[in-house]
């Protein structure tokens, strides 16, 4: 039997490099290797590529270039983003609200603040995910675009609006596939979930938002960023950005339909939970979970078939806790998948991880003795 | 006070302590049909998971659960109640 093409559908953990990223980047490397502070030739050059790529990135998302400061990693420009929020703020308190459902690096961000003394406190969501009504006194808000592990969106212009205080968008899992959503004073983004290469994130602070450095400062080109900028990264970042931006409705439309394909398929398999919302939700991620089935045996199983998937069930995670999304949305958390798939994910490669599943999940209930 | 067993008072037990997701809820089915329908299995497990996926599999499988308490020893103890 020949080994199937291996089919990656884990773009939600980070997406191959796109195309376009990958062209800049050779050009990058030869122009953007010298330090843009300085005052010769090359470093004007550097500094000319770092600034088209803060441009083109800014027009990208449709926000003034001065708000975007690039960060080594998305998770980087989320402590940044709310704890700097939080900097800005001290002299109106400490209390910093996030949805339960954020991505660990906001939790992080939050347990940080708790054990220097601050006040860190989660609210609820519903089954779908969603969050709800969220406090209208607090200092901070955490509340992302989009759940990086069902899709759900998040209804953050309502609650910016609700909430008078200033919103913190973890846009991670959203960036370039939709527009920002309105209301934040400060966001994140991270490039590789885009197509862009790792190693850049995105700060955006809105023009006038109170945002203070929360950790040590430098003398960089930004005010903002940290040690030397990465350009060649960055110009790629930008470049990946707007080309997934200028194809995005015809991927996303296309992305849905495979994974209402797939939300469909995996329902008819019995003692099947599709979670996350069915509609409002981000074009390429679906997650669900098979009672009785083992996190770790599903996904090396597939793995072996030729299925790169992701799990959030506690046997495959660094910690050995459930996914804290999962357990919130009151959602089975053993025996799940998410599926997210790549800019060219065909009906055929959905449609092979559907004839697989049944016999995967049969195969693995039956070693359990069911 | 009622002379009878109160009525979430479970009448068996699965002790399903050092046992890793999914194993607790593959227990509870498997011994859910020990007990009649409409009395109460408790499962006790320290998996943190099972906090979860309890309630979970008695959305999804049609079963009533009762709630979510501690043993003596301070172990998870879960009552799930027999519906069908």
């Amino acid at each position: 039997m020949s080994t199937p093409p291996a089919v990656y559908l884990d773009t939600a953990s980070s997406e191959p490099l796109h195309p376009a990223a990958r062209a800049v980047l050779e050009q990058a490397f030869d122009r953007g290797y010298a330090d843009p502070r300085r005052l010769h030739r090359p470093a004007r050059d550097a500094r000319l590529l770092l600034d088209n790529a803060r441009e083109a990135t800014a027009e990208a998302l449709g926000v003034r270039a001065d708000e975007v400061s690039f960060t080594p990693s998305g998770t980087h420009a989320v402590h940044l983003g709310v704890l700097g929020l939080l900097a800005g703020h001290a002299r109106h308190g400490d209390r910093l609200v996030a949805s339960a459902v954020e991505h660990s690096s906001v939790m992080h961000a939050g347990q940080w603040h708790a054990a220097r003394g601050g006040r860190f406190e989660t609210v609820p969501v519903d089954a779908s995910g969603r969050v709800g009504d969220v406090p209208a006194d607090a200092t901070a808000v955490c509340l992302q675009s989009a759940n990086h592990e069902v899709g759900t969106l998040q209804p953050v212009g309502e609650v910016a609006t609700a909430t008078g205080a200033p919103v913190f968008v973890d846009a991670c899992a959203s960036a370039g596939r939709l527009p920002l959503p309105d209301g934040w004073a400060a966001a994140a983004a991270s490039a590789h979930k885009w197509g862009g290469p790792p190693g850049v994130g995105l700060l955006l602070v809105r023009k006038g938002a109170r945002w203070r450095n929360p950790f040590p400062g430098d003398d960089r080109v930004d005010e903002r960023s940290t040690g030397m900028e990465n350009v060649p990264a960055a110009l790629a970042a930008a470049a990946a950005l707007q080309a997934v931006v200028a194809d995005r409705d015809e991927v996303n439309a296309r992305q849905s339909a495979l994974v209402d394909r797939l939300r469909a398929g995996v329902a008819r398999i019995a003692d099947t939970e599709v979670v996350g919302d069915p509609s409002r939700r981000l074009p390429h991620i679906v997650t669900f979970s098979f009672l009785y089935v083992d996190g770790e045996a599903i996904v090396t199983e597939l793995d072996r078939r030729g299925f790169s998937v992701a799990s959030g069930s506690a046997c495959t995670a660094s910690t050995l806790e459930p996914s804290h999304v999962l357990a919130a949305m009151g959602a089975l958390t053993h025996g799940n998948l998410r599926v997210s798939l790549a800019r060219d994910t065909t009906g055929e490669d959905v449609d092979r991880l559907l004839a697989a599943l049944p016999d995967v999940v049969a195969r693995i209930r039956q070693d359990a003795g069911l | 006070m009622s002379p009878t067993p109160h009525e979430d008072e479970p009448v068996a037990e699965l002790d399903c302590r050092g046992l890793l997701c999914p194993r607790p809820v593959i227990e509870l089915a498997r011994h859910v049909a020990d007990v009649p329908v409409g009395a109460v299995i408790a499962v006790v497990a320290d998996d943190v998971a099972a906090a979860t996926d309890i309630p979970a599999w008695c959305r999804m499988r049609g079963q009533e659960f009762v709630g979510a308490g501690r043993t003596t020893d301070g172990v998870a103890r879960y009552l799930v109640r027999r519906t069908g």
